[in-house]
């Protein structure tokens, strides 16, 4: 059996018009060390959902399983158990501001009644984890963001937690810091064999960090696959919608005004590997007798396999353009012809 | 002007006595057993720990209820009350029981709104931890709320402090009594403005003070 078990799950808010359905029917599960991403646009009632897994929302139907354990049913010292089971990463930190650090940390101890005359090892131990140790005695105020953010980490692996739960965890950071959380994130999932389940809308990150994603729109999930797929060949709407944005050939405008100005068509495409393109533009430029310009390429790595991302500009006569536009759409996984 | 200061030597230092008296502790009553009604207010309307409407709402009711008397009715109305409990309640203890009923539901609401201020998501990650809410109040709620605490006591008190000269006034004593006797029954105006700089002087400190405990505790 899976590690977490989502059954069916549907969470309605009652609102004075009509009743807001953030989480619709979602199944899923979710196997024990694995990093399972949850990625939509804002609104899309993930992080309703990801507060399903440890109790903080409680599901209007449907049923939740953590280790065995039924959420939905827990009393209440059996759902105390099991949240600290489960640590809980969240976008804006959610530190107290008015304690220090050392004494954030030790909150999440004492609540799984963690001795305490050997609390202020296991806070040296948790803050040296996270790069951390000097800080111990410093205010949240005193952090900046990403260092309040690895104190939300340092917290939520104070009880050596199975699982981890993070909602939009890199979302208020800089590119750069958000990086430093994933490396950190990975390495806890690596090293202390940790199932990490992690929300959000930056598929930067879940380039980077997932090994299996769910996309979600209004409540529902629309898609499950590898995270891989996902970015190699997105079969819902919302997947091609996301990853079209991440993966999108940017041209600069000043380009994009020239080509205007030239019949022709630019054409965006997309492989699954990291072979070069040049001998199949070489092999339909010659065959059909259309120029192929090549304006802009670039290779993605994602869980180390590589996606190649080309934007070409074919002109030509219309017959041998169309003609060539076939050819690139039986030699290439995804060809999209774009408007200019 | 040689009476005014008579008048002040022979009666301020006791009068100053048994103001302190009244709002110090009617003040304190109400903190503590305002903080009460403003967990239970709190705890009772939060999803998070236990979603109760009707709890909520019966203590509301009370509160808004106790709230709606003008003060100097309130302590027409709590005469008798005062008797049972004090033995006379034209004495500065016997006024320090209409004062602390008063400052009750007072404290209450400011308490509440401290708490409910406190950012949910903070709350929301202490909950996540698993702790009982004992620990999630020592440790998260109240040193989050402690400053606006600290404020709302400050606000009591000088609610208070002008309460207390009402009370004064049917036999409590205490310095507002003093402006009343002498300054406007007896016309020594001397002595009324006198009453009135301390009290000046007085809330300033109470604020200053008040504002320098709550800005040590806070750290955002």
């Amino acid at each position: 059996m899976s590690q977490i078990e989502i059954k069916n799950v549907s969470v309605t808010f009652k609102a004075k018009q009509k009743d807001i359905h953030a989480v619709s029917g979602v199944s899923l599960s979710i196997q024990k060390g694995e990093v399972f991403g949850i990625v939509g646009l804002s609104g899309a009632g993930k992080s309703t959902l990801v507060r399903t897994i440890n109790g903080l929302q409680q599901p209007t139907t449907g049923e939740v399983t953590v280790d065995g354990v039924n959420i939905t049913k827990a009393s209440k010292p059996q759902l105390a158990a099991a949240r600290q089971k489960m640590g809980f990463i969240f976008q804006n930190f959610n530190l107290v501001n008015n304690r220090t650090i050392a004494q954030n940390i030790g909150f999440a101890l004492t609540a799984a009644n963690y001795q305490k005359d050997q609390q202020a090892q296991r806070i040296e131990e948790l803050l040296g984890m996270v790069g951390l140790a000097d800080r111990k005695d410093n205010y949240p105020e005193q952090l900046s963001g990403g260092q309040k953010q690895r104190v939300g980490i340092a917290r939520a692996l104070a009880n050596n937690p199975d699982i981890l739960l993070c909602d939009e965890a890199t979302s208020a950071l800089d590119t750069e810091t958000a990086e430093e959380i994933v490396t950190i994130l990975k390495d806890i999932n690596t090293r202390l064999h940790i199932t990490i389940v992690f929300i959000t809308h930056q598929l930067e990150v879940a380039k980077s960090l997932f090994n299996r994603v769910a996309v979600m729109e209004d409540g529902r999930i629309v898609e499950q696959t590898t995270v891989y797929d996902l970015f190699a060949d997105p079969k819902s709407q919302m997947g091609q919608r996301l990853v079209g944005t991440f993966l999108d050939t940017k041209l600069p405008d000043e380009v994009l005004f020239k080509l205007k100005q030239l019949s022709g068509q630019l054409l965006s495409l997309r492989y699954q590997g990291e072979d070069s393109l040049d001998p199949i533009i070489t092999k339909i430029a010659k065959a059909t007798g259309v120029e192929v310009n090549i304006l802009q390429g670039r290779i993605e790595y994602i869980q180390n396999k590589a996606i190649g991302i080309l934007a070409v500009f074919l002109t030509g006569d219309a017959p041998n353009i169309t003609q060539a536009i076939t050819a690139f759409k039986q030699a290439v996984d995804q060809v999209s012809e774009v408007a200019l | 002007m040689s009476e005014t200061i008579q008048i002040l030597q022979q009666n301020l230092g006791q009068a100053l006595w048994e103001t302190t008296e009244m709002v110090v502790i009617s003040g304190v009553i109400g903190v503590v057993f305002g903080t009460l009604l403003g967990i239970i207010l709190y705890y009772f309307s939060n999803p998070l720990f236990s979603l109760k409407p009707w709890v909520n709402n019966t203590f509301g009711f009370i509160i808004n209820a106790i709230r709606s008397f003008p003060f100097l009715i309130l302590m027409v109305v709590l005469i008798p009350l005062a008797k049972i409990l004090t033995g006379d309640p034209y004495t500065p203890m016997g006024g320090t029981v209409s004062l602390a009923i008063a400052a009750i539901p007072f404290y209450a609401r400011l308490a509440e709104g401290a708490f409910t201020d406190v950012d949910a998501g903070i709350v929301e990650a202490a909950c996540s931890t698993g702790a009982k809410f004992g620990l999630i109040f020592r440790q998260v709620l109240f040193p989050e709320a402690l400053p606006a605490l600290i404020r709302g006591f400050v606000l009591t008190l000088i609610s208070l402090l002008g309460y207390s000269a009402m009370v004064g006034t049917i036999g409590a004593g205490g310095i507002g009594n003093l402006a009343i006797q002498y300054g406007y029954n007896r016309y020594e105006t001397g002595v009324l403005i006198a009453v009135i700089i301390i009290l000046v002087v007085i809330v300033q400190l109470i604020q200053w003070i008040g504002d320098k405990f709550a800005s040590h505790f806070t750290h955002a």
